[in-house]
Protein backbone atom coordinates (compact mmCIF):
# COMPACT_ATOMS: atom_id res chain seq x y z
CA UNK A 1 0.00 0.00 0.00
CA UNK A 2 2.85 2.18 -0.93
CA UNK A 3 2.00 5.87 -2.29
CA UNK A 4 2.76 5.93 -5.87
CA UNK A 5 4.66 9.51 -6.03
CA UNK A 6 5.42 9.80 -9.20
CA UNK A 7 6.82 13.46 -9.77
CA UNK A 8 4.72 14.29 -12.59
CA UNK A 9 4.00 17.85 -13.49
CA UNK A 10 0.72 19.63 -14.17
CA UNK A 11 1.28 21.15 -17.39
CA UNK A 12 3.61 23.62 -17.08
CA UNK A 13 1.62 27.01 -16.99
CA UNK A 14 0.04 25.64 -13.50
CA UNK A 15 2.32 26.25 -10.74
CA UNK A 16 2.24 22.36 -9.11
CA UNK A 17 5.05 20.96 -7.02
CA UNK A 18 6.29 17.77 -6.68
CA UNK A 19 5.58 16.56 -3.53
CA UNK A 20 8.94 14.57 -3.18
CA UNK A 21 11.25 14.64 -5.83
CA UNK A 22 13.70 13.04 -3.79
CA UNK A 23 11.34 9.88 -2.57
CA UNK A 24 13.10 9.92 0.82
CA UNK A 25 9.48 9.93 3.12
CA UNK A 26 10.55 9.61 6.43
CA UNK A 27 8.48 6.66 7.33
CA UNK A 28 9.80 5.99 10.81
CA UNK A 29 8.38 7.92 14.13
CA UNK A 30 10.14 8.77 17.18
CA UNK A 31 8.57 7.41 20.68
CA UNK A 32 8.88 9.73 23.55
CA UNK A 33 9.93 9.56 26.58
CA UNK A 34 6.19 8.51 27.85
CA UNK A 35 6.04 5.63 25.19
CA UNK A 36 3.29 7.37 23.63
CA UNK A 37 4.16 7.98 19.91
CA UNK A 38 4.46 11.51 18.93
CA UNK A 39 2.63 12.86 16.35
CA UNK A 40 3.47 11.71 12.79
CA UNK A 41 5.17 14.02 9.94
CA UNK A 42 2.72 14.79 7.69
CA UNK A 43 4.44 13.24 4.99
CA UNK A 44 4.46 9.61 6.82
CA UNK A 45 0.97 10.51 7.26
CA UNK A 46 -0.05 10.80 3.47
CA UNK A 47 2.32 7.73 2.75
CA UNK A 48 -0.71 5.30 4.22
CA UNK A 49 -2.40 6.16 1.55
CA UNK A 50 -2.74 4.87 -1.73
CA UNK A 51 -2.69 6.82 -4.67
CA UNK A 52 -2.99 5.91 -8.50
CA UNK A 53 -1.58 9.44 -10.00
CA UNK A 54 -2.84 10.30 -13.43
CA UNK A 55 -0.62 13.00 -15.63
CA UNK A 56 -3.18 15.05 -16.02
CA UNK A 57 -3.70 17.52 -13.23
CA UNK A 58 -7.51 17.41 -11.99
CA UNK A 59 -6.97 20.65 -9.89
CA UNK A 60 -6.25 23.96 -11.56
CA UNK A 61 -5.23 26.86 -9.66
CA UNK A 62 -5.57 30.43 -11.49
CA UNK A 63 -2.65 32.20 -9.32
CA UNK A 64 -4.09 35.35 -10.34
CA UNK A 65 -7.02 35.13 -8.91
CA UNK A 66 -5.20 33.88 -5.01
CA UNK A 67 -2.64 37.28 -5.20
CA UNK A 68 -6.14 38.90 -4.33
CA UNK A 69 -7.54 36.73 -1.91
CA UNK A 70 -7.53 37.36 2.05
CA UNK A 71 -9.23 34.68 3.47
CA UNK A 72 -6.93 31.50 1.82
CA UNK A 73 -9.23 29.05 3.17
CA UNK A 74 -7.43 26.00 0.72
CA UNK A 75 -4.47 26.45 2.95
CA UNK A 76 -5.73 25.85 6.13
CA UNK A 77 -8.60 23.21 5.51
CA UNK A 78 -7.24 21.07 2.39
CA UNK A 79 -7.08 17.66 4.61
CA UNK A 80 -3.88 16.35 2.44
CA UNK A 81 -2.45 20.29 2.68
CA UNK A 82 -1.70 20.07 -1.08
CA UNK A 83 -1.92 23.78 -1.17
CA UNK A 84 0.59 26.19 -0.12
CA UNK A 85 1.84 29.99 0.19
CA UNK A 86 4.73 31.38 -1.64
CA UNK A 87 6.51 34.36 -1.04
CA UNK A 88 5.46 36.61 -3.86
CA UNK A 89 1.65 36.69 -2.75
CA UNK A 90 0.72 33.07 -4.93
CA UNK A 91 -0.26 29.78 -4.00
CA UNK A 92 1.49 26.33 -5.15
CA UNK A 93 -0.52 23.62 -5.26
CA UNK A 94 0.13 19.49 -5.75
CA UNK A 95 -2.88 17.54 -6.99
CA UNK A 96 -0.86 14.19 -6.63
CA UNK A 97 -2.26 13.31 -3.02
CA UNK A 98 -6.03 14.63 -3.47
CA UNK A 99 -8.39 12.97 -1.51
CA UNK A 100 -11.00 14.14 -4.27
CA UNK A 101 -13.28 15.53 -1.34
CA UNK A 102 -13.64 19.30 -2.73
CA UNK A 103 -13.07 20.97 0.70
CA UNK A 104 -11.01 23.37 -1.58
CA UNK A 105 -13.22 24.79 -4.31
CA UNK A 106 -16.22 24.57 -1.76
CA UNK A 107 -13.99 27.42 0.90
CA UNK A 108 -12.38 29.11 -1.69
CA UNK A 109 -12.98 33.03 -1.57
CA UNK A 110 -12.14 33.89 -5.19
CA UNK A 111 -14.75 32.66 -8.02
CA UNK A 112 -12.92 30.41 -9.89
CA UNK A 113 -9.85 30.34 -8.51
CA UNK A 114 -9.90 26.65 -8.63
CA UNK A 115 -11.07 24.58 -11.32
CA UNK A 116 -12.00 21.03 -9.79
CA UNK A 117 -12.81 17.79 -11.55
CA UNK A 118 -12.77 14.22 -11.00
CA UNK A 119 -9.53 12.26 -12.16
CA UNK A 120 -9.64 10.17 -14.87
CA UNK A 121 -11.41 6.65 -13.90
CA UNK A 122 -9.00 4.20 -11.94
CA UNK A 123 -6.62 7.14 -10.92
CA UNK A 124 -6.64 9.30 -7.85
CA UNK A 125 -7.27 8.14 -4.27
CA UNK A 126 -8.11 4.50 -3.60
CA UNK A 127 -9.28 3.77 0.16
CA UNK A 128 -8.56 0.21 1.52
CA UNK A 129 -8.98 0.95 5.41
CA UNK A 130 -11.66 3.38 5.67
CA UNK B 1 -33.68 2.26 -28.46
CA UNK B 2 -31.24 3.32 -25.57
CA UNK B 3 -28.18 1.10 -24.66
CA UNK B 4 -29.33 0.72 -21.16
CA UNK B 5 -32.57 1.39 -19.38
CA UNK B 6 -31.35 2.39 -16.57
CA UNK B 7 -27.64 4.00 -16.03
CA UNK B 8 -26.60 4.53 -12.49
CA UNK B 9 -23.52 6.90 -11.68
CA UNK B 10 -21.86 5.94 -8.63
CA UNK B 11 -21.30 2.14 -6.73
CA UNK B 12 -21.92 3.38 -3.70
CA UNK B 13 -24.28 2.24 -1.29
CA UNK B 14 -26.75 4.20 -3.01
CA UNK B 15 -25.90 3.54 -6.62
CA UNK B 16 -25.79 0.06 -5.93
CA UNK B 17 -29.24 -0.25 -4.14
CA UNK B 18 -30.71 1.49 -7.18
CA UNK B 19 -28.77 -0.49 -9.53
CA UNK B 20 -29.63 -3.77 -7.75
CA UNK B 21 -33.84 -2.78 -7.61
CA UNK B 22 -33.77 -1.85 -11.01
CA UNK B 23 -31.96 -5.12 -12.40
CA UNK B 24 -34.25 -7.42 -10.34
CA UNK B 25 -37.27 -5.62 -12.06
CA UNK B 26 -35.91 -6.89 -15.15
CA UNK B 27 -34.21 -3.69 -16.49
CA UNK B 28 -30.91 -3.66 -18.38
CA UNK B 29 -29.06 -1.69 -16.14
CA UNK B 30 -25.28 0.15 -16.21
CA UNK B 31 -23.64 1.06 -12.90
CA UNK B 32 -20.51 2.95 -13.63
CA UNK B 33 -17.86 3.61 -10.53
CA UNK B 34 -14.99 5.95 -11.58
CA UNK B 35 -12.67 3.72 -8.88
CA UNK B 36 -11.05 0.77 -9.73
CA UNK B 37 -13.85 -0.71 -7.06
CA UNK B 38 -16.80 0.21 -5.54
CA UNK B 39 -15.98 2.00 -1.99
CA UNK B 40 -12.12 3.25 -3.35
CA UNK B 41 -13.25 6.60 -2.97
CA UNK B 42 -15.59 6.41 0.11
CA UNK B 43 -14.82 6.92 3.97
CA UNK B 44 -17.60 7.65 6.09
CA UNK B 45 -17.53 8.75 10.17
CA UNK B 46 -18.71 5.88 11.53
CA UNK B 47 -21.75 3.25 11.14
CA UNK B 48 -23.76 1.56 9.05
CA UNK B 49 -27.67 0.59 10.41
CA UNK B 50 -28.61 -2.24 8.06
CA UNK B 51 -32.46 -3.10 9.05
CA UNK B 52 -33.00 -1.38 5.16
CA UNK B 53 -30.74 -4.07 4.04
CA UNK B 54 -33.25 -6.79 5.40
CA UNK B 55 -36.14 -6.20 2.78
CA UNK B 56 -33.20 -6.22 -0.25
CA UNK B 57 -30.81 -9.12 1.13
CA UNK B 58 -32.04 -11.59 3.15
CA UNK B 59 -30.00 -12.55 6.08
CA UNK B 60 -27.38 -9.68 4.42
CA UNK B 61 -25.79 -10.15 7.86
CA UNK B 62 -24.03 -13.71 6.93
CA UNK B 63 -22.32 -12.73 3.80
CA UNK B 64 -21.72 -8.80 4.82
CA UNK B 65 -18.02 -8.13 5.62
CA UNK B 66 -18.35 -6.74 9.05
CA UNK B 67 -15.88 -5.12 11.39
CA UNK B 68 -17.64 -5.59 14.56
CA UNK B 69 -21.76 -4.94 15.67
CA UNK B 70 -22.27 -2.20 17.80
CA UNK B 71 -23.07 -3.18 21.19
CA UNK B 72 -21.67 -0.23 23.11
CA UNK B 73 -22.43 3.17 22.81
CA UNK B 74 -21.08 6.09 24.30
CA UNK B 75 -21.75 9.92 23.87
CA UNK B 76 -19.26 11.82 25.56
CA UNK B 77 -19.16 15.50 26.40
CA UNK B 78 -15.70 17.02 26.45
CA UNK B 79 -13.85 20.43 27.48
CA UNK B 80 -9.81 20.70 27.45
CA UNK B 81 -9.70 18.94 30.98
CA UNK B 82 -13.09 17.32 31.51
CA UNK B 83 -14.93 14.34 30.16
CA UNK B 84 -19.20 13.12 30.63
CA UNK B 85 -19.69 10.16 28.48
CA UNK B 86 -23.53 8.16 29.01
CA UNK B 87 -22.49 4.58 27.83
CA UNK B 88 -25.02 2.17 26.72
CA UNK B 89 -24.92 -1.55 25.94
CA UNK B 90 -27.13 -4.41 24.95
CA UNK B 91 -26.88 -7.87 23.89
CA UNK B 92 -30.06 -7.43 22.00
CA UNK B 93 -27.61 -5.72 19.10
CA UNK B 94 -25.38 -8.42 19.53
CA UNK B 95 -27.49 -11.35 17.43
CA UNK B 96 -29.70 -10.90 14.12
CA UNK B 97 -31.22 -8.80 12.85
CA UNK B 98 -28.76 -6.69 14.72
CA UNK B 99 -28.71 -2.53 14.80
CA UNK B 100 -25.04 -0.69 13.67
CA UNK B 101 -22.24 -2.46 12.48
CA UNK B 102 -18.65 -0.82 11.77
CA UNK B 103 -17.14 -2.11 8.43
CA UNK B 104 -14.51 -1.06 5.92
CA UNK B 105 -16.63 0.92 2.97
CA UNK B 106 -14.15 -0.16 0.28
CA UNK B 107 -15.12 -4.14 1.68
CA UNK B 108 -18.94 -3.09 2.64
CA UNK B 109 -19.43 -1.03 -0.82
CA UNK B 110 -18.07 -3.55 -3.22
CA UNK B 111 -20.00 -6.11 -1.78
CA UNK B 112 -23.87 -4.14 -2.19
CA UNK B 113 -21.87 -3.52 -5.64
CA UNK B 114 -21.59 -7.50 -6.25
CA UNK B 115 -25.37 -8.17 -4.90
CA UNK B 116 -26.18 -5.70 -7.94
CA UNK B 117 -24.08 -7.89 -10.69
CA UNK B 118 -25.63 -10.65 -9.09
CA UNK B 119 -28.78 -9.29 -9.74
CA UNK B 120 -27.69 -8.86 -13.59
CA UNK B 121 -26.70 -5.59 -13.03
CA UNK B 122 -23.10 -4.45 -15.51
CA UNK B 123 -20.99 -3.06 -13.43
CA UNK B 124 -18.26 -0.68 -15.02
CA UNK B 125 -15.21 0.76 -12.95
CA UNK B 126 -12.08 2.69 -13.53
CA UNK B 127 -14.38 4.96 -15.45
CA UNK B 128 -15.82 8.41 -14.91
CA UNK B 129 -18.86 9.94 -15.64
CA UNK B 130 -17.58 13.55 -16.97
CA UNK B 131 -21.53 14.69 -18.19
CA UNK B 132 -24.56 14.30 -19.61
CA UNK B 133 -26.04 13.72 -22.33
CA UNK B 134 -29.05 15.60 -23.03
CA UNK B 135 -32.30 16.15 -25.58
CA UNK B 136 -33.51 19.42 -24.71
CA UNK B 137 -34.59 19.29 -20.45
CA UNK B 138 -34.05 15.39 -20.84
CA UNK B 139 -31.29 13.69 -19.54
CA UNK B 140 -30.47 10.78 -22.00
CA UNK B 141 -27.41 9.35 -20.90
CA UNK B 142 -23.80 9.52 -20.19
CA UNK B 143 -20.67 11.26 -21.35
CA UNK B 144 -17.55 8.96 -19.87
CA UNK B 145 -13.68 9.42 -20.18
CA UNK B 146 -13.25 5.89 -22.23
CA UNK B 147 -13.09 6.25 -25.73
CA UNK B 148 -16.43 6.46 -27.58
CA UNK B 149 -17.78 6.30 -24.15
CA UNK B 150 -21.21 8.05 -24.61
CA UNK B 151 -24.22 5.69 -23.67
CA UNK B 152 -27.93 6.19 -23.59
CA UNK B 153 -30.78 5.16 -21.02
CA UNK B 154 -34.21 5.99 -20.37
CA UNK B 155 -33.30 7.06 -16.91
CA UNK B 156 -29.97 8.24 -15.38
CA UNK B 157 -29.55 7.74 -11.33
CA UNK B 158 -26.98 10.15 -10.26
CA UNK B 159 -25.64 8.52 -6.69
CA UNK B 160 -21.84 10.53 -7.93
CA UNK B 161 -21.95 11.41 -4.30
CA UNK B 162 -21.50 14.82 -2.19
CA UNK B 163 -19.74 16.75 -5.24
CA UNK B 164 -22.83 15.58 -7.70
CA UNK B 165 -21.24 17.73 -10.50
CA UNK B 166 -24.27 15.64 -12.18
CA UNK B 167 -26.86 17.30 -10.52
CA UNK B 168 -25.59 20.78 -10.24
CA UNK B 169 -25.11 19.86 -14.39
CA UNK B 170 -28.86 19.14 -14.53
CA UNK B 171 -29.79 22.70 -12.37
CA UNK B 172 -30.89 20.73 -9.08
CA UNK B 173 -28.53 22.57 -7.11
CA UNK B 174 -28.67 26.50 -7.32
CA UNK B 175 -25.29 27.06 -5.44
CA UNK B 176 -22.61 25.72 -2.74
CA UNK B 177 -22.89 27.33 0.32
CA UNK B 178 -20.06 25.68 2.36
CA UNK B 179 -21.76 25.91 5.77
CA UNK B 180 -24.08 23.39 4.48
CA UNK B 181 -20.99 20.59 4.39
CA UNK B 182 -18.41 19.66 6.53
CA UNK B 183 -15.01 17.84 6.43
CA UNK B 184 -14.45 14.74 8.01
CA UNK B 185 -10.96 13.34 8.69
CA UNK B 186 -10.33 10.25 10.28
CA UNK B 187 -7.31 7.80 11.05
CA UNK B 188 -7.82 4.24 11.35
CA UNK B 189 -5.35 2.82 13.91
CA UNK B 190 -3.88 -0.62 14.31
CA UNK B 191 -4.62 -2.43 17.45
CA UNK B 192 -4.11 -6.12 18.39
CA UNK B 193 -7.89 -7.69 18.90
CA UNK B 194 -7.29 -8.44 23.04
CA UNK B 195 -6.27 -5.01 23.55
CA UNK B 196 -9.36 -3.45 21.87
CA UNK B 197 -11.71 -6.39 23.75
CA UNK B 198 -10.03 -4.88 27.31
CA UNK B 199 -9.73 -1.56 26.09
CA UNK B 200 -13.11 -1.05 25.06
CA UNK B 201 -14.88 -3.72 27.28
CA UNK B 202 -16.14 -5.80 24.28
CA UNK B 203 -15.71 -9.48 23.62
CA UNK B 204 -15.99 -11.31 20.14
CA UNK B 205 -17.70 -9.40 17.53
CA UNK B 206 -18.93 -6.99 19.47
CA UNK B 207 -17.71 -3.45 19.33
CA UNK B 208 -18.24 0.36 20.54
CA UNK B 209 -19.16 3.53 19.04
CA UNK B 210 -18.10 6.56 20.95
CA UNK B 211 -19.85 9.61 19.21
CA UNK B 212 -17.92 13.08 21.00
CA UNK B 213 -19.26 16.60 21.23
CA UNK B 214 -16.69 19.77 22.28
CA UNK B 215 -13.68 18.20 21.63
CA UNK B 216 -13.53 20.65 17.79
CA UNK B 217 -12.04 23.88 19.19
CA UNK B 218 -13.53 26.44 17.76
CA UNK B 219 -14.89 25.22 14.88
CA UNK B 220 -18.44 23.57 15.22
CA UNK B 221 -18.25 19.81 14.38
CA UNK B 222 -17.79 16.54 16.46
CA UNK B 223 -15.47 13.77 17.03
CA UNK B 224 -15.83 9.68 17.06
CA UNK B 225 -14.12 6.66 17.95
CA UNK B 226 -15.28 2.95 16.86
CA UNK B 227 -13.66 -0.02 17.06
CA UNK B 228 -13.36 -2.65 13.84
CA UNK B 229 -11.91 -6.31 14.01
CA UNK B 230 -7.99 -5.23 15.11
CA UNK B 231 -8.37 -1.94 14.74
CA UNK B 232 -9.74 1.72 15.64
CA UNK B 233 -11.10 4.48 13.67
CA UNK B 234 -10.55 7.94 15.44
CA UNK B 235 -12.38 11.26 13.46
CA UNK B 236 -13.63 14.53 13.31
CA UNK B 237 -16.13 16.57 11.44
CA UNK B 238 -15.52 19.78 11.15
CA UNK B 239 -17.38 23.00 9.78
CA UNK B 240 -15.82 23.98 6.13
CA UNK B 241 -16.16 27.68 6.82
CA UNK B 242 -14.87 27.76 10.24
CA UNK B 243 -12.48 25.44 9.45
CA UNK B 244 -11.12 27.34 6.75
CA UNK B 245 -10.73 30.59 8.84
CA UNK B 246 -9.71 29.59 12.13
CA UNK B 247 -5.85 28.89 11.05
CA UNK B 248 -5.52 25.71 12.59
CA UNK B 249 -5.37 22.33 10.05
CA UNK B 250 -7.83 19.35 10.27
CA UNK B 251 -5.07 16.55 11.38
CA UNK B 252 -3.54 18.87 13.27
CA UNK B 253 -7.07 19.44 15.41
CA UNK B 254 -7.41 15.68 15.25
CA UNK B 255 -3.71 15.38 17.17
CA UNK B 256 -5.60 17.23 19.83
CA UNK B 257 -8.35 15.32 20.69
CA UNK B 258 -5.93 11.88 20.35
CA UNK B 259 -4.31 13.93 23.37
CA UNK B 260 -7.05 14.59 25.17
CA UNK B 261 -7.09 12.44 28.71
CA UNK B 262 -10.15 10.67 28.08
CA UNK B 263 -8.88 10.11 24.27
CA UNK B 264 -5.35 8.75 24.76
CA UNK B 265 -5.51 5.56 26.57
CA UNK B 266 -7.74 4.28 24.30
CA UNK B 267 -5.47 4.49 21.40
CA UNK B 268 -1.98 4.33 22.70
CA UNK B 269 0.24 2.59 20.67
CA UNK B 270 -2.11 2.73 18.12
CA UNK B 271 -0.16 2.64 14.03
CA UNK B 272 -1.88 4.79 11.85
CA UNK B 273 -2.66 2.33 8.87
CA UNK B 274 -4.75 4.88 6.82
CA UNK B 275 -5.18 8.25 6.82
CA UNK B 276 -8.67 9.53 4.96
CA UNK B 277 -10.63 12.23 4.39
CA UNK B 278 -14.45 13.20 3.01
CA UNK B 279 -16.74 15.98 2.66
CA UNK B 280 -20.17 15.17 4.52
CA UNK B 281 -23.84 17.47 3.36
CA UNK B 282 -24.35 18.32 7.14
CA UNK B 283 -27.70 20.29 6.34
CA UNK B 284 -29.77 17.69 5.79
CA UNK B 285 -33.39 18.30 4.53
CA UNK B 286 -32.91 21.81 4.21
CA UNK B 287 -30.23 21.88 1.70
CA UNK B 288 -31.74 18.79 -0.63
CA UNK B 289 -31.93 19.29 -4.52
CA UNK B 290 -34.60 18.88 -6.81
CA UNK B 291 -34.44 14.57 -6.60
CA UNK B 292 -36.43 14.53 -10.19
CA UNK B 293 -35.82 15.89 -13.55
CA UNK B 294 -36.73 14.49 -16.82
CA UNK B 295 -35.07 11.03 -17.03
CA UNK B 296 -32.90 11.96 -14.01
CA UNK B 297 -33.07 10.94 -10.33
CA UNK B 298 -30.99 12.29 -7.69
CA UNK B 299 -30.50 9.85 -4.31
CA UNK B 300 -27.46 9.72 -1.38
CA UNK B 301 -24.57 12.13 -0.71
CA UNK B 302 -25.35 13.52 -4.17
CA UNK B 303 -28.89 14.41 -2.40
CA UNK B 304 -27.54 15.33 0.72
CA UNK B 305 -29.50 12.56 2.65
CA UNK B 306 -26.84 12.15 5.28
CA UNK B 307 -28.95 12.70 8.44
CA UNK B 308 -26.35 14.87 10.94
CA UNK B 309 -29.22 15.31 13.70
CA UNK B 310 -26.50 15.00 16.70
CA UNK B 311 -28.12 11.87 18.56
CA UNK B 312 -28.07 10.08 15.28
CA UNK B 313 -25.65 9.95 12.55
CA UNK B 314 -26.29 7.83 10.35
CA UNK B 315 -26.17 7.87 6.37
CA UNK B 316 -25.13 4.40 4.12
CA UNK B 317 -28.62 3.46 5.56
CA UNK B 318 -30.58 6.80 3.42
CA UNK B 319 -28.17 6.18 0.18
CA UNK B 320 -29.52 2.70 0.33
CA UNK B 321 -33.29 3.40 1.28
CA UNK B 322 -33.20 6.17 -1.70
CA UNK B 323 -31.09 4.39 -4.22
CA UNK B 324 -33.60 1.42 -3.89
CA UNK B 325 -36.70 3.75 -4.31
CA UNK B 326 -34.68 5.06 -7.05
CA UNK B 327 -33.92 1.90 -9.16
CA UNK B 328 -37.63 0.72 -8.63
CA UNK B 329 -39.26 4.08 -9.56
CA UNK B 330 -37.27 4.67 -12.45
CA UNK B 331 -38.25 0.32 -13.70
CA UNK B 332 -41.72 1.45 -12.87
CA UNK B 333 -41.42 4.48 -15.39
CA UNK B 334 -39.71 2.55 -18.45
CA UNK B 335 -42.12 -0.17 -18.35
CA UNK B 336 -45.10 2.17 -18.60
CA UNK B 337 -42.78 3.93 -21.03
CA UNK B 338 -43.06 7.20 -19.53
CA UNK B 339 -39.79 8.74 -17.99
CA UNK B 340 -40.64 12.52 -17.74
CA UNK B 341 -40.13 13.99 -14.30
CA UNK B 342 -44.37 13.34 -14.29
CA UNK B 343 -43.25 9.85 -14.85
CA UNK B 344 -40.54 9.55 -12.32
CA UNK B 345 -42.79 11.33 -9.59
CA UNK B 346 -43.61 8.37 -7.71
CA UNK B 347 -39.36 8.90 -6.21
CA UNK B 348 -40.52 11.52 -4.33
CA UNK B 349 -43.36 9.80 -2.74
CA UNK B 350 -41.48 6.95 -2.21
CA UNK B 351 -38.64 8.79 0.04
CA UNK B 352 -41.92 10.29 1.90
CA UNK B 353 -44.06 7.61 3.00
CA UNK B 354 -40.30 5.92 3.64
CA UNK B 355 -37.73 7.10 7.09
CA UNK B 356 -35.58 8.52 4.01
CA UNK B 357 -37.27 12.02 3.84
CA UNK B 358 -39.81 11.44 6.92
CA UNK B 359 -36.80 11.41 9.49
CA UNK B 360 -35.11 14.13 7.36
CA UNK B 361 -38.20 16.05 7.72
CA UNK B 362 -39.02 15.45 11.02
CA UNK B 363 -35.62 16.45 12.14
CA UNK B 364 -34.82 19.48 9.51
CA UNK B 365 -33.42 21.81 12.51
CA UNK B 366 -31.65 19.46 14.26
CA UNK B 367 -28.20 19.72 11.95
CA UNK B 368 -28.72 23.58 12.28
CA UNK B 369 -29.01 23.36 16.53
CA UNK B 370 -26.59 20.56 17.12
CA UNK B 371 -23.68 23.32 15.29
CA UNK B 372 -24.59 26.53 16.83
CA UNK B 373 -23.04 27.97 18.96
CA UNK B 374 -24.39 27.33 21.70
CA UNK B 375 -24.56 23.27 21.25
CA UNK B 376 -20.85 23.79 20.41
CA UNK B 377 -19.29 26.01 22.58
CA UNK B 378 -21.25 26.43 26.28
CA UNK B 379 -23.69 23.68 26.26
CA UNK B 380 -20.38 20.98 26.77
CA UNK B 381 -18.62 23.33 29.70
CA UNK B 382 -21.80 23.88 31.68
CA UNK B 383 -22.72 20.14 31.06
CA UNK B 384 -19.51 19.44 32.37
CA UNK B 385 -18.98 22.40 35.09
CA UNK B 386 -22.08 20.73 36.94
CA UNK B 387 -21.03 17.04 36.82
CA UNK B 388 -17.77 18.43 38.06
CA UNK B 389 -19.85 20.68 41.08
CA UNK B 390 -21.75 17.67 41.59
CA UNK B 391 -18.82 15.09 42.17
CA UNK B 392 -16.77 17.38 43.91
CA UNK B 393 -16.96 16.79 47.85
CA UNK B 394 -16.47 20.09 49.30
CA UNK B 395 -16.13 19.57 53.15
CA UNK B 396 -16.05 21.58 55.56
CA UNK B 397 -18.43 23.11 52.94
CA UNK B 398 -22.08 21.17 52.91
CA UNK B 399 -23.11 20.54 49.19
CA UNK B 400 -24.66 23.11 46.90
CA UNK B 401 -28.39 23.04 45.86
CA UNK B 402 -28.34 21.83 42.61
CA UNK B 403 -30.10 24.62 40.69
CA UNK B 404 -27.14 26.88 42.79
CA UNK B 405 -24.93 24.64 40.34
CA UNK B 406 -26.85 24.96 37.18
CA UNK B 407 -27.03 28.88 37.93
CA UNK B 408 -23.50 29.16 38.87
CA UNK B 409 -22.46 26.93 35.01
CA UNK B 410 -24.61 29.42 33.52
CA UNK B 411 -23.45 32.50 34.48
CA UNK B 412 -19.82 31.51 34.13
CA UNK B 413 -19.94 30.42 30.83
CA UNK B 414 -22.35 33.86 30.09
CA UNK B 415 -25.67 31.85 29.37
CA UNK B 416 -28.65 33.99 30.02
CA UNK B 417 -31.45 31.62 31.30
CA UNK B 418 -33.53 32.75 28.77
CA UNK B 419 -31.56 32.18 26.14
CA UNK B 420 -31.01 28.59 27.81
CA UNK B 421 -34.44 27.89 27.93
CA UNK B 422 -35.86 28.98 24.44
CA UNK B 423 -32.99 26.70 22.96
CA UNK B 424 -33.85 23.87 25.07
CA UNK B 425 -37.74 24.57 23.72
CA UNK B 426 -36.43 24.79 20.03
CA UNK B 427 -34.32 21.51 20.66
CA UNK B 428 -37.58 19.95 22.52
CA UNK B 429 -39.43 20.64 19.52
CA UNK B 430 -36.95 19.43 16.82
CA UNK B 431 -36.07 15.71 18.87
CA UNK B 432 -39.72 15.37 20.28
Amino acid sequence: MSATNSSTNGPSDQRSRTSDPAGDMPTSRTVEASGRYAEMSFEARMDTVEFRVHERAHIVVDGRKCVDCSVRGCITACPANLFVPTADGGILFNYEQCFECGTCYMVCNEEGAISWSYPEGGHGVVFHAS
Amino acid sequence: MSDFDVIVVGAGPAGSAAALEAARAGMRVCLIERGPFPGAKNMYGGVVYGRILDTLIPNWWEEAPIQRWITRRSTMVLTDSQALTIDFRTESWGKPPYNGATTFRPDFDAWLASNAEEAGATLICSTTVTGLLRDGQRVTGVVTDRPDGELTADVVIACDGVNSFLAKEVGLYPHTDPSNFTLGVKETLALPREVIEERFAVRGDHGLDIEMLGCTGDVPGGGFLYTNAESVSIGLVLSLPQLAKGGIRPEQRLARLKEHPAIAPLIEGGEVTEYSAHVIPEAGYNMMPELISDGFLVAGDAAAMCLAAGIWLEGVNFAIGAGAAAGRTAAGAVVRGDTTADGLAGYRTRLETSFVLADHRKLRDAPHIVMSDLAQQKVPKVICGMAEQVFTVVNPDPKPGMFKILWSELRRNKMGIRDAASHGIRAARTFR
